[in-house]
């Protein structure tokens, strides 16, 4: 994955703008978080292959922390603490927050076509 | 090696095997004794992507699949991916589970299952697959039915279950795990970082942490 580029994200963004989009959506701290740190505990949830028509769709924030919101029909789609994307050969726009040691922290991923499985 | 002696090994994630019981796996490859590694998922929910990144959530099946893959030949032991999702095995039908992992079992006929011990494992995954892997196990007549050895990793598993009945020093068979781990190189890194309380490199952290392995013995209690 790159290093977000705003503008080319929004870019991206506009052009799933009034289209049925298939979204992964997920969060966690890890199935371990309780094992490794008695304090902390498991945190995570994730839907897959939703499909949602939205009529804006905006990134903001800055290289530390980006936001995306996506205004559907009745409600929004919302995700914080992106910093990386790849737009990969299926089209797909990935953004993903990982911490410094590369693990995953928050994953939001629009499609034209289903997520496998 | 006893006649017709065959274990499979049941685990719902890549790395899994290597982790918890590579060591003891590669004992019986030592001696003749053909191992078979039921796989659930192929970890598609893992997290460690490395940094920089090599791996989106999209492409992580993939490349785990390769490493499984890559991890069952150093092994030298079959294997057989059953086709679930990382993270969801709790929700599936615990009977449907039990009864996809007997359809195998009765067909390789084993001496032994190795599986996490339910309640004891950490991972939802793990609690859930070790249950339906027992259950699965207990559907055969007992003068039929293999061992089981059920892996605890939880914390302060010893003051509820005791001591595991089965400990072993896998010192000969280190560098057989050693190589498994390493072929789950997306996780390896990751999971032995998580490990780490110091500067010590990766062989050190591995020798320190996992060159022994325990299992408790599974009773079926006949009513
Ligand atoms: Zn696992």
């Amino acid at each position: 994955m790159e290093k977000i580029k705003a503008r080319l994200i929004q870019d991206y963004l506009n052009q799933f703008v009034d289209r049925p989009v298939y979204i992964h959506l997920e969060t966690t701290n890890g199935a371990y978080a309780t094992h490794h740190n008695r304090e902390a505990y498991n945190v995570g949830a994730f839907i897959r292959n939703a499909q949602v028509t939205f009529s804006q769709a905006k990134i903001s924030g800055d290289e530390k922390s980006y936001r995306v919101g996506l205004k559907t029909g009745n409600g929004w789609v919302y995700a914080e603490g992106l910093r990386d994307y790849q737009i990969d050969q299926h089209k797909r726009l990935l953004l993903a927050g990982h911490d410094d040691q590369g693990r995953l922290l928050v994953t939001l991923e629009l499609s034209l076509q289903p997520f496998t499985n | 090696m006893k006649k017709d002696e065959h274990v499979v090994v049941i685990f719902p994630h890549p790395d899994d095997e290597a982790f918890g019981a590579a060591g003891t796996i590669a004992r019986f490859r030592k001696q003749g004794v053909p191992v078979t590694y039921l796989c659930g998922t192929l970890g598609e929910m893992g997290r460690n992507m490395g940094n920089p990144t090599f791996a989106t959530r999209e492409t992580l099946p993939e490349i785990r699949q390769q490493e499984l893959m890559n991890a069952c030949r150093s092994l030298d032991i079959n294997l057989e991916q059953l086709g679930y999702r990382d993270k969801t095995l709790e929700f599936e039908d615990q009977d449907r589970l039990a009864t996809h992992l007997f359809r195998y079992l009765e067909k390789i006929k084993p001496t032994l299952v190795i599986t996490h011990y339910p309640g004891y494992a950490v991972h939802p995954d793990h609690d859930a697959f070790g249950a339906a892997a027992i259950e699965a196990v207990n559907r055969f007549e007992p003068n039929q039915r293999p061992e089981v050895w059920a892996l605890a990793i939880k914390k302060d598993k010893e003051k509820d279950l005791g001591e595991a009945d089965l400990q072993f020093d896998i010192t000969d068979t280190f560098e057989d795990k050693l190589a498994a781990i390493v072929a789950h190189k997306s996780q390896a890194s990751g999971i032995l970082g998580g490990l780490n309380q110091g500067p010590a490199s990766l062989d050190q952290i591995v020798k320190d942490k996992l060159s022994h392995e325990a299992f408790y013995q599974w009773s079926f209690n006949e009513v």
